[in-house]
């Protein structure tokens, strides 16, 4: 890790950028500071960043979105099995809505393949009216139960004993890396001063209140705690005892890109007695996904896979999907959901301390993302925030990852006018010098390879390296010399 | 350049096996002969295997990168066109590759195309070995290229996974770049030692250890001991997958067995115009097995050329445990007896086999049955004399090689 303090170059559509991944912070004090720069923080960082004020986002990790936020099933929900009348209902909707057309606006693949929860017995099958049901008194009305006969037509490769489906054509695919990196790179882009490698250690409140970090104290009016997991630690350190996370860890394994071809929607679980099941569903870049598991856990750091939870997901995924299990496997990874015990999100405003706690973002939080930061912001000008001057901020265009879109590697004129994007370096994904050029050069760089891989997919697919490994670390190293 | 081409043959993948079709075709004047290579230098995974051993049978060995240099020029001097840099991406028509290289996206038709792609190790991910995610988890591959192509640092303490002869390569390219190699583990009962690392036979790794960077492995042993080998890196070896998209994308039939495109003795697919080659096939030979399989190629694809009818399949040639496959693995109704003259069935086991008798029945009806003296490990293929073949019914039921 570099030690110095690095201030990423003028970029064409913004003044000077400020993000930091090393050395003491500026001494500048901010009007309102993000703890946490997973997709959550991100989305209020980016919302604040209308205001004319002084704000900082901040996050422990070398990259923004390293957290749950790049570990997770990247469904596009929207919230028809929310608990109806909560905080988390509402905001998933909202963030639905709010999500789809930002993902247009900005380049985050979205491929809008509708869900089918399967029910594969009786007591699945019974339990369909009543989601049905619930889907309405969330505000969703396009859920229809599908017979038996049309969902096998439907998904001609599902296993046998299929009962009839929950049909939520609502339901969408999306790519949350470049999801939290739009949000990032915009709020960068208008002003957000980004610190990484930058873990909040203590609170001193007051009128400003001081915050002990790795890297030294930071200054801040106003404070918001976004920081996922470690959100019910960042409120004791402010008197506040509502709430404890409890890490949930969801293992999932992602197939071949050449298993695309066996499934069509998102085949949702029927939630049950024995627990929520698993999904199989098509990722944006092509893939197809087995997972998550749900298991509780005491460390908040545990995001490891264990034989037992491959074994299971195996099992369940041959049920529903059983040729998927004979195609090659690409990668393994678990995230952790911050779970409280509680049936909704823990968002709650403290404004005598100028301060605001996001947590409980528990399996939602990518959807809800925009909506969560507007609320956010909404509670911090309930407790005094400036409002005035808010302005439009510049949109953002972010690289294309999904496969559903052009991919610089076929484009004929972008080759033409530069042949980097002709020079195919990971193989398996299709990832050119040019994209992975950008990348390294990009408002918000990455901090890794894996961040490399988040914001190109290189090194990614089938081969994990075998071919391209090498030669994609060869570039990150030389950019980073 | 022109978005639309056509060429009389054209091979993706200039590794030893399609270099040397490309070389064979060209010296015999099949036309305009083009070789696609991904990457910026032709010569296939020698390039960066910095080893001796490549060629023979005749000695002396070469090493990697001399052997690839060598069989680069002989395509080049033949006549061939070896364009690298230019990656067959998908097709657009039954004989028609999509390709993309910094000079743009091109259509290729080829009057014959040749699948010579190659084979990669399966990564840790696809052995579904648990644990964390942290950095220094590696396969054979990318260790090479790391140390000989990059001069990039590997580690200090390294395990190595895999019994097969890569991992003894594994083990070399490790110390060359200053590791000390603290193990070879494997889950077989036996495997070649490499001096001064002790061999963990009957072992399995339970989990990657290890956040950032790899901090251990643990280890398993059948008799249930076991315990956690601290190292920052891990070198996951052999376990072969054939890099077999293209052809799937093609819709070219794929073996059960050998995971690779199902080819007749004469390295035809089941589509018509579509050869295969060399390690796409089945997974890793030596280079030379995989050269001569491209120079072998030759002869059916200059019949193509001239017009030879494509076969119908006949039946299926497969294998009974503990065989894992064989190679050719089509019998066609038109396979020529000739074509295969001289030129063995690789045969590969899934456990070491002392003095194996090989049968090969039909419908229950025993066509033929053989003792091959010697043993045969699991990594090395065994090669049958192909003179049986004509028994078989080519009207009949699959015809199964099994263990007498
Ligand atoms: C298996 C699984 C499947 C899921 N599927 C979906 C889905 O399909 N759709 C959906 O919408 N949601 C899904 N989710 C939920 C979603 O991923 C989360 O709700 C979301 O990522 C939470 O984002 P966050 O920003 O709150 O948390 P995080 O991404 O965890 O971000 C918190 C950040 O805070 C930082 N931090 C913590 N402590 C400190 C400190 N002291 N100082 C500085 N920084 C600190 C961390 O480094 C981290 O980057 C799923 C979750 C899991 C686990
Ligand atoms: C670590 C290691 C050590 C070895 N040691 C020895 C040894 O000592 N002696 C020995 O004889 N053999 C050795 N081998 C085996 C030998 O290298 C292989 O058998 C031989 O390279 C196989 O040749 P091939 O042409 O079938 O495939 P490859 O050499 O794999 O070549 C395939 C080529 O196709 C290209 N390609 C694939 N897909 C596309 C596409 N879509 N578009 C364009 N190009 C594409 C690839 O980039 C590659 O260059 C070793 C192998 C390894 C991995």
């Amino acid at each position: 890790m570099s030690a110095t303090a690095v201030t990423a170059a003028v970029t064409a559509t913004a003044a000077a950028t400020t993000v930091t991944t090393g050395g003491a912070l500026p001494g500048e004090e901010y009007d309102v500071t993000v703890v946490g720069a997973g997709v959550v923080g991100s989305a209020i960082a980016r919302e604040l960043a209308r205001l004319p004020l002084r704000i900082a986002l901040v996050d422990a990790s070398d990259d923004v979105g390293n957290g749950t936020s790049k570990a997770n099933t990247a469904i596009l929900h929207t919230g028809f099995d929310a608990v109806p009348g909560s905080l988390e209902s509402r905001l998933v909707r909202e963030g639905h809505r709010l999500l789809s057309s930002y993902a247009a606006d900005s380049g985050i693949p979205v491929e809008p393949l509708g869900a089918l929860l399967v029910a594969w017995d009786e007591e699945q099958r019974a339990a369909l009216p009543g989601l049905a049901d619930k889907a309405v008194r969330n505000g969703y009305r396009a859920a229809r139960i599908a017979p038996a006969e049309e969902v096998r037509a439907r998904e001609p490769e599902l296993g046998p004993g299929v009962l009839g489906a929950l049909d939520v054509p609502g339901e969408s695919v999306i790519c949350p890396w470049t999801t939290t990196l739009a949000y990032a790179t915009q709020a960068v882009r208008a002003g957000v001063a980004l610190h990484l490698n930058c873990r909040v250690q203590h609170i001193t409140p007051g009128d400003v209140h001081t915050l002990a970090t790795s890297r030294g104290p930071l200054r801040t009016r106003y404070l918001v705690n976004a920081a996922g997991l470690y959100a019910d630690e960042i409120d004791r350190l402010l008197g506040h005892a509502d709430f404890t996370v409890t890490p949930r860890r969801g293992q999932l394994i992602v197939f071949d890109e050449l298993a695309r071809g066996l499934v069509r929607h998102i085949l949702l679980p029927v939630p049950g007695a024995l627990g929520k099941g698993v999904l199989v569903s098509p990722t944006v870049y092509g893939n197809v996904m087995l997972g998550p598991t749900a298991e509780d856990l005491d460390d908040k750091t545990d995001t490891g896979s264990t034989a037992e939870g491959l074994a299971l997901l195996r099992e369940k995924g041959r049920r529903i999907l059983p040729a998927l299990l004979d195609e090659e496997v690409t990668a393994v990874y678990a995230g952790l959901r911050a779970a409280t015990g509680d049936e909704d999100y823990a968002i709650r405003a403290h404004p005598a301390q100028r301060y605001v706690t996001v947590g409980g973002i528990r399996s939602t939080g990518l959807t809800a993302s925009m909506a969560i930061a507007a609320h956010v912001v909404e509670l911090l000008a309930d407790g005094g925030l400036p409002m005035a001057g808010a302005r439009d901020l510049e949109p953002v265009r972010m690289p294309n990852l999904g496969e559903a879109f052009p991919r610089p590697y076929r484009d004929a004129e972008l080759i033409a006018r530069d042949p980097e994007y002709g020079r195919i370096v990971c193989h398996c994904e299709r990832v050119t010098r040019g994209e992975i050029r950008d990348a390294l050069a990009a408002t918000v760089p990455p901090g890794s390879l894996d961040g490399l891989r988040r914001r190109t997919r290189a090194r990614g697919g089938r081969c994990q390296g075998f071919h391209c490994g090498a030669a994609v670390r060869a570039l990150f190293e030389e950019a980073r010399r | 350049m022109n978005r639309d081409r056509t060429v009389d043959v054209l091979v993706v993948g200039a590794g030893p096996a399609g270099l040397a079709l490309a070389a064979r075709l060209a010296t015999a004047g099949a036309g305009h002969v083009e070789v696609l290579e991904r990457e910026e230098d032709a010569g296939g995974v020698p390039r960066h295997c910095h080893h001796g051993g490549f060629g023979g049978p005749v000695r002396p060995w070469l090493t990697g990168p001399a052997y690839a240099r060598r069989a680069v020029r002989a395509a080049v001097e033949a006549g061939a066109a070896v364009r690298t840099g230019v990656t067959a991406t998908g097709w657009a028509g039954a004989l028609s590759l999509e390709t993309t290289g910094p000079a743009g996206p091109e259509r290729i038709t080829g009057r014959a195309v040749v699948l010579a792609t190659g084979a990669r190790e399966r990564p840790r991910s696809a052995r579904l070995v648990p644990g964390s995610r942290p950095a220094g988890v590696l396969t054979t591959g990318e260790l090479q290229q790391a140390v000989h192509l990059y001069g990039q640092d590997v580690g200090r303490r390294a395990v190595v996974v895999g019994a097969e002869p890569v991992a003894r390569h594994a083990v070399r390219t490790l110390r060359r770049a200053g590791a000390e190699v603290v193990a070879v583990v494997t889950e077989r009962s036996r495997g070649t030692a490499v001096p001064g690392v002790p061999l963990l036979t009957a072992t399995t790794v339970g989990e990657l250890r290890g956040r950032g960077r790899l901090s251990g492995v643990a280890v398993r042993h059948e008799d249930g001991r076991s315990g956690v080998l601290a190292c920052d890196t891990v070198v996951f070896t052999g376990d072969w997958i054939p890099d077999h998209e293209l052809a799937r994308r093609g819709g070219v039939t794929l073996d059960p067995g050998t995971r690779g495109p199902s080819v007749d003795a004469s390295f035809r697919t089941s589509v018509p115009g579509v050869f295969a080659v060399g390690n796409a096939l089945h997974g890793v030979e030596p280079a030379a097995t995989a050269a001569a399989a491209g120079a072998a190629a030759a002869a059916p694809v200059l019949a193509r050329l001239s017009g030879a009818p494509w076969p119908e399949p006949g039946p299926r040639l497969t294998v009974r445990a503990p065989l894992l496959w064989v190679a050719p693995n089509r019998l066609t109704n038109l396979t020529d007896l000739t074509d295969l003259a001289g030129r063995p069935l690789l045969l590969r086991s899934g456990e070491p086999l002392t003095n194996p008798v090989v049968t090969a029945a039909q419908d229950g009806r025993l066509l033929w049955r053989r003792r091959h003296p010697g043993r045969v490990p699991p990594s090395r293929s065994l090669r049958l004399a192909p003179g049986w073949t004509y028994r078989v019914d080519r009207a009949g039921g699959p015809v199964v090689l099994g263990l007498g």
